[in-house]
């Protein structure tokens, strides 16, 4: 199979995650992009990974990022937990107060 | 033997990414909360498919099980918590999407352009691929073992991180 399958692949996933950041407002939503642009950059890790003779470095920095990912969401929900309890509200464009 | 080898993997990579495709606009484009969580189920579950394609097993697993059995559930936990609107809530998308929807479609452009200048129509070398989950974790226990200490200590710290956060007072 040509590279390019997985590699274009992982660029529209990245694009579309991009989409969702700039685009959403509901915080929820915003880490779900976020999630769908770590599984973009996961997926070119392991396809350049394929290029290299004996070597699965490609394969061990996804493993880390996926854990990073985890921990990601996990203190991202949190957060936006206590937001929610603050502000009762968790869209991204009424959290204002540190605006100049 | 690799040409065989190639049609049931054109297939299983086509099928694959057209819902990994829809699924993934779906996630940012839908109304609802919880099918948007759903719709990210497809998306993750094709990347592992993705994995399985590119002989990367160990990857796949720990996909499912730390993105569709974990990462998910936290996902579904934060809308519910939240008190999010349960079936069609409006507003999920910002009055200013036409800039976003543009520079998502410029970034597509150029990062289509410099791959397909770059990579052009280069085979991913068959023979090469290893399948092995042994030299996963030859690697990660030998070159990258510092790594995987800070990553453990990374989890702890956002785990207890969390759990301070979200306690009630």
């Amino acid at each position: 199979m040509p590279i390019n399958a997985f590699l274009l692949l992982a660029a529209f996933l990245f694009c579309t995650g991009l989409y969702g950041v700039l685009a959403r407002r509901n915080a929820v939503l915003v880490l779900m992009s976020v999630e769908l642009i770590l599984n973009a950059v996961n997926i070119n890790l392991v396809a350049f990974g394929t290029r290299f003779q004996g070597d699965v470095t490609g394969q061990v920095f996804a493993l880390f990022v996926i854990a990073i990912a985890a921990a990601e969401v996990g203190v991202g929900l949190a957060i936006v937990l206590l937001i929610h309890r603050n502000k009762s509200s968790i869209n991204v464009d009424e959290l204002d107060s540190m605006k100049g | 033997m690799l040409a065989n080898q190639m049609v049931p993997q054109n297939i299983a990579f086509g099928v694959m990414a057209t819902v990994m495709a829809y699924c993934a606009i779906r996630v940012v484009t839908t109304d609802n909360l919880v099918r948007a969580a759903l719709f990210l189920v497809g998306v993750l579950a094709g990347v592992a498919g993705i994995y399985i394609l590119l002989a990367a097993e160990f990857v796949a697993a720990v996909q499912i099980i730390v993105y569709i059995g974990a990462v998910v559930v936290l996902f579904l936990f934060g809308i519910m918590l939240t008190k999010a609107q349960i079936g069609k809530a409006a507003h999920l998308t910002g009055d200013k999407w036409p800039i976003g929807l543009g520079i998502a479609v410029i970034m597509a452009g150029t990062m289509g352009y410099v791959l397909m200048k770059a990579f052009g129509m280069q085979k991913v070398d068959e023979g090469r691929i290893i399948g092995r989950s042994a030299a996963v974790a030859d690697s990660i226990f030998s070159t990258y073992l510092i790594p995987f200490e800070v990553i453990s200590i990374l989890l702890l710290a956002a785990l207890i991180g969390a759990i301070v956060l979200a306690k009630k007072d």
